[in-house]
This record gives C-alpha cells, structure tokens and sequence, in this order.
C-alpha cells in the first residue's frame, strides 16, 4: 500500500453528521400515519398467566390494539439460528402462549397514536398470574449445573472438560499454590441508545429500522417469525449509539413492533424503556470460578486448574469460553478445565463485550498475581518465566505473540521498577496507593465478508457492506481501506453500511468487523482495478483498446503501462462519463491459514488505584494499556476504543452489578441512577501505546482487532492493585465499599 | 403517565388555592415527573410555581435565608453560602448531577421522595407506595436501606443531601397555607415511618414552602459534608456525614452532627455530639464518640456494612471539620 492514509489518525467521517444531530438513529425514522407501541412485562419470575383484562384498556383514549396471547396471530417461527443465538434450546416466542419463563417476559403490547397514551394504558393492563417460585441464582442450593451440550465434546470450542497432563495430581504435589473462588456479578450492556425498532409493512414485505449491529440476522429472524422470504425485509441502520453486544440477537421486541404494525395496518414505532433493557436483551451471565495454580519455587507453572459456572436460561444454552485463554496463555505441562450451565428461570445471556474472555481472564489474572504474592517474585518476572514458545493446547506456533512486550514496554512506561512490592507500603496522606498489573489475550478472527465497490464516472467511489458501527468508527476506517488500496485521496470515498440488502458481512462483534469486512473492502478495491484494466482494453475508445490486460495496471489511482511508458489515465479520464465500474467479492481466511497458526492480539494494564482503607472506597488513579495487535487503521478510533474499554472495565472492577431480587428474579436497580457505570470524575487520565507490530498470516491487512482485547485485563489489574495497596484479595466482582469493609 | 392539567401562577396566595383544589406543587420536576412517568406519583393537577419571586438567596441578621426555588446549583455556588455555611454548599455539590442541579429547586429537594427500588416499582408491595400492601424491601433487595428509624412496615432512607446538612444547622423552615404561615425546624418536617410510611413530611395540605432560615454561627466555617459512596458522584449515599465543630482552647465547645444514608429521616447525632463536648479534637476522641451513632442501630439482611460505615464516616467528617477549626 503507498503512502496513504491507512495508519493515519484522521478525525471520524461521520463525527460532524453525529455532533449536529444529522446522523439518524432507529427510533428517528419517522413514517406518516405511525403509531406507538409500549411492551407490557410480566412481574412474576415464573409461571402462567390467568387472565387477562383488556376490555377496559381498549377504550382508554387513543388506544388502537391491546395485543397478547389471547389474540395474538400464530407466528411461523420457522428454525432459525445466526452465529449469535445459542445453538442449543429455542428462542422466546413472544405472545404464543401462557407460559411465563422469567420476570419480564413481554406478556402483551399497546399501540396507540402516541407515546404517553400507549404508556399509560400499559400501566392500566390488568394480568392475573399464576406463580411459582423462581430459581434465580447459581449458588441457590437447588441450582443444577448440566454440561452444555455443545461444550460436550473435547474438541468442543469450548469444552466443558478438557485436561492435558495431569492437572489435580501436579497441584497436589507442588509447594507453592493459591486456590480461589472468583465471583462475578451480572452485567447488562446499558448503552446510551436504547433498543429500538420502527416497523412498516406493505403487502408481505416488511421494513424495519431497527437498532441493530446485524442487521442480516435481524433479516433472517424477521422472516423465520412470519414465514416470509428473507427478500422481503428490509432492515436500516445506519448508526448505532453504543451496544457492547445487545443488538447482536434480535430480541423479543423487533418481532413485537412487527406484528403490532401488522395487527394494526400502519407503521408503528416502538422503543425499550431503561427498565426494560434489562429484562429481555441479554447481559452478561453472572459466573462463579475457582482458579488453582501451582508453582515450583522457582517460579515455573506446574497446575492450572480453571472451573467455571455460569448462569444461563431454561430455554437457551448460552455458551461463551471463559476458560479459553488458560490452555495456552502461559506455559504449562498441567492444565485442566471445566465450564458448566446453570439454567436458571431468568431471561437468555448473551455476549457482552468481550464475552467470557474478560470474565475467564479475571480469574487467571487474578490468580496469577495471587501466585506471584506466595512466590514472593514481581508478577511480570513470574509471566516471563513462563512464556510458551508454542500454544501448548494445540501444538501450533503463534502468528505474532507480543504479551511480553506489552508488559515490558508498559512496565518501563508505567515506572513499575519503583513499586514496592509490600502491599500496603505504599502511600499518599491518607490514601493507600496500590499498583497492579494484568495481562490480556484474545483472538483475532476474521469472518467470510462481502464488499462493493462502485467507481463513479465523476471520480467518486461507493464502498458497501451490511456491517454496522457501535461506535469504532467503521465508516471512518473502511473509508480509509478503500483510499488506501485504490490510491485516491479519502475524501472521495462513501463508504455505506447497515442495511440488510448491502453484500453480506459477519455480525458486527467479536472484535473482527476490520478483520473481516476490512479485508473485504481490500478485496474489493483490488478486484475494482482489475475490473478498470479489463474496461480500458475492452472500450473501443480507450487509448489502451486492444492492449492485453497484463500490460497494464492501476497504481496510485491512475491506470497506465506497468513499464512506465505512454500517459495514465485517472477514474474520471477512463471513464469518460460512461457507465461506472461495479464488483463486489468476498474476502476470508483460508482453512490452511486457520489451521497452521495460533493467532491472537495481546495487551498489557498497569493501573494505580488509591484506596481509603477506613472507608473501603477505591479511585483510579492512573492507568495505561499497551496493545499488541498488528497494524492499527486508525491510531485515534484505536484510542478511542482503547480508553472506552479501560471505562467499561473500570466498570465492571468497581461498579456494575444487575441485583435480582431472589424471589422473582425482578432487577431492582435497573435504571442508570442505579445500576452504576463509571462518570468522568471515576476516570483518571487514560494512556495507550500501540507496539509496532506486523503479523502477515492472520490476513492481508495484518489486522488483529482490539474491540475486545482491550477491556480484558482491566478488571483483574484493578483487582491486583487493589491487593497492592490493602493487603487485602476481594475475590468478588465489582469491588465495592462493603466487600472492602468486609474483607 | 396519567393525564394532567397543570395551573401556572403568579401569587403565592393563588398557588395555595390551586393546591387546596387537589393541585401538586412542581418546581425543578426532577422528581416528580420521573415519578409520574412510572406512575407512582398520580397527580391530576399540577401547579407550577416556578415564577413566584421565592428565589432569594440571602444574609439576614442572624440567618441565611433560601427561598424555596433557589436551584441547588446557584444555592451551592453562592458566595454569602460558601463563606458562613460551607457545609450546605459541600452538601448540594455532592448531590445528584450537574444537569440535575442547575434544574432541582431546595423546596423540591427536602420534599424528594425516597430512592427505594420497590417503591418505584409499581407491581411490588410497598406500604409507602401503597399503605397495606406490605414492604418488598425488608426481606428484599435492602443494602441501601436505613438501619436508624426503621419500622416493620418501611426501612427507606430518606435520600436528601442538603436535609442532612440543614437538619446538623438547626435549620428552621417558613411555609404558608390556607391557615396562614408558620415556622418550624427542619427536622421536625420529616416523619418515622412506623406503621404509616406513606405520610412522609408534616406539611399540611396545601401549604407552600416559602424559605429556609439557617442560623449563623461563627463556627459553622468548620463544617464538612461527607458522603460515601462508590462511584465518585452521582451516587446516593450510602452513608453520608455532616460535621460541625467549635474548637476554642483546644477543647470541643459545640458540635453538630447529622448523617445520610443510615436514617429514615435525616439523623442527627445527639450522643455522639454529647461525647465530643469538653474533649479534645482527636482522632481517638472523634472515634470514641462516633461509636455513640449506631446505638440502636438495626441491620436488615443486606445493610450490615451500614452499621460499620457509619461511626467510620463521622469519624473522618469530624476529622476533615476539625481540619477547619
Ligand atoms: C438521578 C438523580 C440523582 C439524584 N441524586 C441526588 C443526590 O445525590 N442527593 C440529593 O440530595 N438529591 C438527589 N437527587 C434528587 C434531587 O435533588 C431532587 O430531585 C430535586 O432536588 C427535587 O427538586 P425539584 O425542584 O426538581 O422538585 P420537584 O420534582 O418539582 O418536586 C418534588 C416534590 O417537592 C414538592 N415541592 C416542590 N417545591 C415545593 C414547595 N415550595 N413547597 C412544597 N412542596 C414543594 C413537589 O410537590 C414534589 O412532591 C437526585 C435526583 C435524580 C433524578
Ligand atoms: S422500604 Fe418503604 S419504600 Fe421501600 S418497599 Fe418498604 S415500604 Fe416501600
């Protein structure tokens, strides 16, 4: 690639549409005639509903239907799964039946011709229910922990048991060892957008607008719900404020505003309360761990044993592979692991950024500093005295591996050489100062992606894919790609994305829409100037008419000899105000690529923290990441991304928890002055440092993914800091006053 | 929400008459609407009383007088406030969120509902909400609970900051109805719940409040607030301090203390400032004296660490007063 703004720190294409308030999110797609629908949630954790009153809430002003199970169409609902649902159980079937699962549960829908009369008879609807008695919890003595079944092979993604060596033997044996439970509480995503879907149908064919960060599977759940061709909806979204995976699934109520626009023949306009997204929208399943490590004296591995439970639902099993990281991250001749589900009578989990990963992670890095403290040796000297050469669960050499560096490189910026390694020794008046310091790994995958590429007679180019942007900047950095692979200033570039009838591309999620969709544009582009050769031959105008296409190519955004002579003609001048240039191609990764290396990015996290010991509160005060992750597109979304996810992992150290009441599995501090995320004055100055580093097996653009990899290892650096400076291990997440009062 | 009318007006005297017709007073609205959009609060009528001149922030004879509509904001950031009475400004800048406060008025604040869960939930039983219907929270969901002032029919803190620094002031409060006007001390406007938590304050139907009168004392130049919590602002407490001392000859004179986040009113502190009078302003003292404030105290399953908080944060409060002296 030439001189070019890949790489380049330019500002967001999309930054002055979104300050202005000209970017357009779902719920502000307008339509004439619309009406107003607001869900109606059961309060009971479990059982079946009597009776419903409708009668009276259908005369209230404005009201024009009251839609539940009693009269509610049957919904087709045929097999429908994307790589997002859980592939194991079925999901919830809204208005098809009595049954109540969880606390929650969308029970009926009012449409109305506004928002408040919509909301105020959703308060009149009166349900009698009969209840039981939910189970809500996996540490409840009657929780029963099954083996997934996806997770029953060995050879699973992720296995419910997998062991190399002999793990509990190796620990019995050795000398020094920490064993620990970890707990970690339950997240909801809690984006600033909530969900929203604006529905019209015309005939059989349906449009929605609708929150989403996949709108292809939305695509295909719409149409397995009504029994329709997926060709006949159409799903828009063009930005997306914030999810951390909540608008991966297509939840209960897109189908909702469907049908209530179906039942009601006009548009209807439908958007989740705060309340409500916590009840039916996934979260992050709450989990217990027991990590056990052993070391010789010298500091070498010799056990790990990682177990993992989690909760999931009755109806779905929700896998994610929080022990993953574990078999290869540190080098280790006995390694066992284990993951169980508890079904619990609760709504379906789902991946929330970093999905497991940052939950396993926490543990292993908790653990490990844990080991450190018992070995009486500085926690990176004990991470580089077990530095694989291999990833030892699989055999295979890694593509890139820079976890060492990042620790390296980050401890000599961070000034960790000054930290005294007595906990509690280090102070600042009253505050105890702790310094802590994790790892961090995840993988860099890339998924099969399509991409268009049209170059426009008037020297513009359109660049299409049905991804979406949460916020990373996608528009910015494929705009960037296209510049950069066609050689033309990016300005000309309009990248478009988030609609269902655009050339396919993987969920936005799981930190590989670079990877995946970058790759695609790249593809694309280059499959553009070979498309641009074959036009200048083949137009009996052209200069180059008749020429054989191997003669020519297109370098810096002219077309021209590969030898130099004659003129070059740029997009407009071959063009010539013709027809445009249009292909479109799919980009992957080839099995044997996949099959021959252990590819993941890598991070390092130093954090301060100061910590009023009497009081038990604890503030950052200063942290840093350093990243392993190939070539970054754009140093600043980089940034950006980094310093949101050392936010949403100081979040998730000190902050959130979903409290359910035990009785009926209802949240009861789901609402954003209670279920607390980090504001500015949570926040210190935030640092980030990109190695410079070039993997050229994990694809042609050398792109890793960071979305993920860096709130892993937040947490756990907190965690360790937060030891460094007390004395004292909190086991459980988030850190709070009362667990340090406690402990 | 419910439908609503609401009533501008222009005189106090018309004010008292919409109300007496079954109107609700709104001032900033950060409570009440959000009350009223979960349906908690169902007022038919409002009556909004944001243009009745009852803004005045100012220093009478031996007073800081605070006129009902006062915004926290302006309250917290007035110089006459700042220098004789620190500790309201300290209170209502640890209060809620900017946004919140440019828009929450003082009568409005001392008037806020409570912050538990169940209360705001209108399908859980919660005699506060709905007398009789039983408390969702004392077998509950409870951490934030109150421990002082509880009852078996309702356990809420009541959840104002700035209540907590007036009631350690010996703040007194004007208000007007159709009886005419009176005056009485803060403390006395918030009720226990005992066995009728849904009558929360003592105003009678109608009546206005019309200003807050805080005593001038030398010594209030000490006083501090408090307040614990875990994330760094935006957060209720969980338990909060406000501290006043008079130092002179190196021996505790006079000393005001309240706390938040512990009572089901605004708590003051008499045995722990009985403790501190004749003795000196040490850490050692300080502690002494602030195990006093949990006698009585009872946990409820979730709140236990309340009862460790609490001597803690009056302890550091009258560390950070006594810095002041
Ligand atoms: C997210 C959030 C966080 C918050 N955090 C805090 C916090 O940390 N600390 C804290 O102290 N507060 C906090 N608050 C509460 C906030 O301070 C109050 O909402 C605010 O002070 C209420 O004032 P207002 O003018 O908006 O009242 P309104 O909502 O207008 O009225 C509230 C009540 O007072 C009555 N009322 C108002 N004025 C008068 C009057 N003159 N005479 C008689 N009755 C009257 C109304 O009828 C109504 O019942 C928070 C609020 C929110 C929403
Ligand atoms: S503690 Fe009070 S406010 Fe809360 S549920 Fe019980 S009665 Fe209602």
């Amino acid at each position: 690639m030439s001189t070019s703004v890949f790489g380049q720190s330019i500002p967001r294409v999309d930054g002055p549409l979104k300050v202005s308030g000209g970017a357009r999110y779902a719920f502000e797609f307008n339509q004439s005639g619309q009406l107003y629908a607001v869900i109606v949630n059961a309060t009971i954790g479990i059982g079946r509903i009597v009776s419903i009153e409708a009668t009276g809430v259908e005369q209230m002003p404005g009201v024009r239907a009251v839609i539940s199970h009693l009269n509610a169409p049957k919904l087709t609902y045929s097999p429908h799964k994307g790589v997002i649902d859980p592939a194991v159980g079925e999901r919830l079937r809204v208005f098809q039946d009595e049954q109540i699962r969880f606390f929650g549960q969308p029970v009926a829908v009012i449409v109305a011709d506004t928002l408040d009369q919509a909301e105020h008879a959703a308060t009149a609807l009166r349900l009698r229910y009969d209840a039981q008695a939910p189970l809500t919890e996996i540490d409840d003595p009657r929780a029963q922990p099954i083996v997934a079944q996806q997770t029953a092979a060995a050879n699973a993604r992720v296995a419910a048991d997998r062991e190399r060596g002999s793990a509990d033997q190796a620990f019995a044996d050795t000398d020094v060892k920490v064993d620990a439970i970890f707990r970690m509480a339950r997240e909801n995503h809690s984006p600033m957008e909530p969900h929203a879907t604006v529905a019209s149908w015309e005939g059989d064919s349906l449009t929605v607008w609708s929150k989403s960060q996949y709108v292809l599977n939305e695509r295909a759940e719409l149409a397995a719900i009504f029994g329709i061709p997926p060709e006949n909806v159409l799903v828009i979204c063009p930005f997306v404020g914030g999810a951390f995976g909540t608008s991966l699934r297509t939840w209960s109520h897109v189908g909702i505003a469907a049908l209530a626009a179906r039942v009601v023949g006009r548009p209807v306009k439908l958007a989740l309360t705060r309340k409500q997204m916590f009840l039916d929208t996934g979260h992050r399943p709450r989990t217990d761990q027991r990590i056990a490590i052993a070391a010789t004296n010298q500091g070498k591995l010799t056990a790990i044993i990682h177990e993992a439970t989690a909760e999931t639902s009755r109806y779905e099993e929700f896998i994610e592979g929080i022990t993953n990281q574990t078999e290869f991250l540190y080098s280790c001749p006995n390694v066992r692991t284990r993951y169980r589900l508890v079904p619990t009578d609760t709504s379906t989990p789902t991946y929330m950024r970093a999905p497991g990963e940052c939950t396993g992670m926490h543990a292993l890095e908790c653990g490990l500093d844990e080991l450190a403290a018992a070995l009486d040796l500085d926690p990176i000297e004990l991470r580089r005295r077990n530095e694989p050469t291999v990833d030892e669960s699989n055999g295979r050499p890694f593509s890139s591996r820079s976890l060492l560096q990042c620790l390296e490189t980050g401890a000599e910026r961070f000034g960790w050489s000054q930290r005294n390694p007595r906990p509690g020794s280090m102070r600042d008046g009253r505050w105890q100062i702790g310094w802590g310091v994790a790892g961090s790994t995840r993988g860099a995958p890339q998924a099969p992606a399509d991409a268009s590429v049209r170059l426009l007679p008037d020297g513009r180019v359109e660049v299409a894919s049905a991804t979406s942007d949460m916020g990373p900047g996608t528009y910015t950095s494929m705009a960037q790609v296209a510049a950069a692979t066609l050689g033309v200033p990016v300005e000309r570039i309009k990248f478009e994305l988030g609609r269902s009838d655009m050339p396919t591309a993987p969920s936005h999620g799981g930190s590989w829409t670079m990877a995946s969709v970058g790759n695609a544009v790249r593809s694309a582009c280059l499959a553009a100037q070979d498309a641009a050769v074959r036009r200048a031959v083949e137009d009996p105008a052209s200069i180059f008419h008749g020429l054989t296409a191997d003669v020519l190519h297109w370098k810096d955004g002219t077309l021209g000899r590969k030898n130099g002579e004659g003129p070059r003609l740029d997009q407009v001048a071959l063009l010539r105000g013709g027809m445009p240039i249009d292909v479109r191609t799919t980009a992957s990764r080839s099995t044997d690529i996949a099959n021959r290396y252990s590819m993941y990015g890598y991070a390092a996290f130093f954090t301060e923290v100061a910590v009023d010991a009497d009081l038990g509160i604890v503030r950052i005060r200063r942290m840093l990441g350093v990243y392993g992750i190939g070539k970054v597109v754009n140093p600043r979304l980089a940034r950006s991304q980094c310093i949101g996810g050392m936010v949403g992992g100081i979040g998730m150290a000190l902050m959130e928890r979903t409290v359910l009441d035990q009785r009926d599995g209802r949240p009861v501090n789901a609402h954003m002055a209670d279920y607390l995320v980090p504001v500015n004055l949570d926040v210190p100055t935030l640092e980030t440092q990109f190695l410079d580093e070039q993997d050229d097996a994990v694809n042609p653009l050398g792109i890793k993914g960071i979305g993920e990899l860096c709130i892993i290892g937040v947490a756990p650096a907190i965690a360790n800091a937060v030891y460094h400076a007390t004395g004292k291990r909190v086991r459980e997440l988030p850190i709070r006053i009362e667990n340090l009062l406690g402990a | 929400m419910m439908p609503f009318t609401v009533a501008q007006v222009a005189s106090e005297r018309e004010a008292i008459t919409s109300a007496g017709g079954g109107g609700r007073y709104i001032a900033g609205g950060t409570t009440l609407i959000d009350l009223m959009r979960e349906e908690v609060e169902r007022p038919s009528s409002l009556v909004d009383i944001n243009r009745l001149s009852l803004r005045h922030i100012r220093l009478e004879r031996n007073a800081l007088v605070i006129g009902a509509l006062a915004r926290m904001a302006e309250v917290a950031a007035h110089p006459e406030v700042r220098r004789v009475h620190p500790l309201i400004a300290e209170a209502l800048e640890e209060g809620a969120s900017p946004q919140l406060r440019n828009m929450a008025s003082i009568g409005g604040n001392l008037m806020q509902r409570v912050r538990c869960p169940y209360f705001r939930m209108l399908d859980a039983a919660c005699n506060k909400r709905s007398p009789g219907s039983g408390c969702a929270a004392i077998e509950g969901v409870n951490g934030g609970h109150a421990i002082l002032g509880t009852s078996e029919s309702c356990a809420a803190t009541h959840p104002s900051d700035l209540a907590v620094a007036l009631v350690a002031l010996d703040a007194t409060m004007r208000v007007r109805g159709p009886q005419g006007e009176r005056r009485f001390p803060i403390i006395d406007l918030y009720r226990l719940p005992e066995d009728k938590p849904h009558l929360e304050h003592t105003l009678r139907p109608a009546e206005l409040i019309l200003d807050v009168h805080v005593p001038v004392q030398p010594f209030a130049v000490s006083g501090r607030y408090l307040k614990v919590r875990d994330r760094s602002s935006y957060e209720f407490a969980l338990v909060s301090a406000a501290a006043v001392l008079d130092v002179r000859n190196g021996v505790v004179r006079a000393a005001r203390v309240a706390c938040g986040g512990v009572g089901t009113r605004p708590w003051r502190m008499p045995a722990v400032e009985a403790a501190l009078i004749g003795q000196r302003p040490t850490r050692a003292n300080f502690e002494t004296a602030a195990a006093h404030a949990t006698q009585g105290a009872r946990a409820l399953s979730g709140n236990g660490y309340k009862i460790a908080l609490l001597p803690r944060t009056i302890t550091r409060a009258l560390e950070m007063a006594g810095e002041k002296v």
